[in-house]
């Protein structure tokens, strides 16, 4: 049981690190800010996630794992604040963006 | 005015509760020294003006339980296609700047939906103004799954009446 757990655990583990390591190449691949902070969103979002979980199946007490679900609720919280707050000042500043501003409220 | 007591009770016992959670330690020193530390943020808070009904929607919680699981399995879906595209030789991405509706009726809804839509990556808000967000779309799919509403029409139903 206790080896069923650390597998499970450690496949939360390895495939947040995975989607990590995708959100750096993709911050390396994209071509700009906007793009870019798409990629660095994979990194707060599912990679957060899958280690979060990856860890609360190691928590020796409620106590810890509290805590990691905290951790988990405010990273979730704060990073599309600070994400909007960073295209949003690219945006205000003029960096331009690939394309054309449509308006869909009409849908 | 008694809904200020109100919120001034309720915030300081949810402070008082996180740093119970957080501490471990229950012996004497260490509580009084969270129970200086509430008197302390809630000054700050009242100071800043931010004890009040929307520093603490407890009127969303049933409906967030049931929003929560819902934008999560969001989230892994926008992930996987976002990665996808990072990862393809090609990296198939077609950027779109478009603006949609957030039907929501109170400040707090619509700051619900913008971080909703930021959250799922692939869909960033640039902008919010006169019930419209602004978003920035990575992908088709991203953009597609965008223009059917079904977040705008959760997070109304989330927020219930105003």
């Amino acid at each position: 049981m206790a080896l069923a757990l650390d597998i499970l655990s450690w496949i939360f583990l390895l495939s947040g690190a995975t989607f990590a390591i995708i959100a750096g190449i993709g911050v390396l691949r994209f071509p700009d800010v906007y793009t870019r902070s798409h990629a660095a969103g994979l990194g707060d979002t599912l990679a957060t996630l899958l280690v979060i979980l990856g860890l609360l199946l190691q928590s020796p007490d409620w106590m810890v794992a509290v805590k990691l679900i905290m951790v988990l609720a405010f990273v979730w919280f704060t990073s599309p604040i600070s994400g909007h707050a960073l295209v949003k000042a690219a945006y205000a500043h003029g960096v331009k963006i690939d394309c054309e501003e449509e308006d869909a409220v009409s849908h | 005015m008694p809904h200020r007591v109100l919120h001034f009770t309720a915030t300081a016992l949810l402070l008082m509760a996180t740093w119970l959670i957080w501490s471990g330690h229950y012996v004497f020193l260490i509580n009084t020294y969270g129970v200086l530390s509430v008197i302390a943020v809630v000054a700050l808070g009242v100071r800043l003006g931010v004890v009040d009904e929307e520093g603490q929607p407890f009127r969303l919680l049933p409906r967030m339980l049931l929003y929560l699981p819902w934008i999560t399995w969001e989230i892994v879906k926008a992930n996987w296609d976002v990665a996808k595209a990072i990862v393809s030789p090609g990296m198939p991405i077609h950027q779109r700047l478009v603006r949609v509706k957030a039907s929501q009726k109170t400040d707090l809804g619509q700051v619900l939906y913008a971080n909703s839509i930021t959250i799922t990556p692939g869909t960033v808000s640039l902008d919010v103004r006169d019930n419209t967000i602004l978003v920035h779309a990575l992908t088709q799919g991203s953009y597609e799954g965008l223009l059917t509403g079904e977040m705008d029409k959760k997070v109304a139903w989330l927020e219930g009446e105003g």
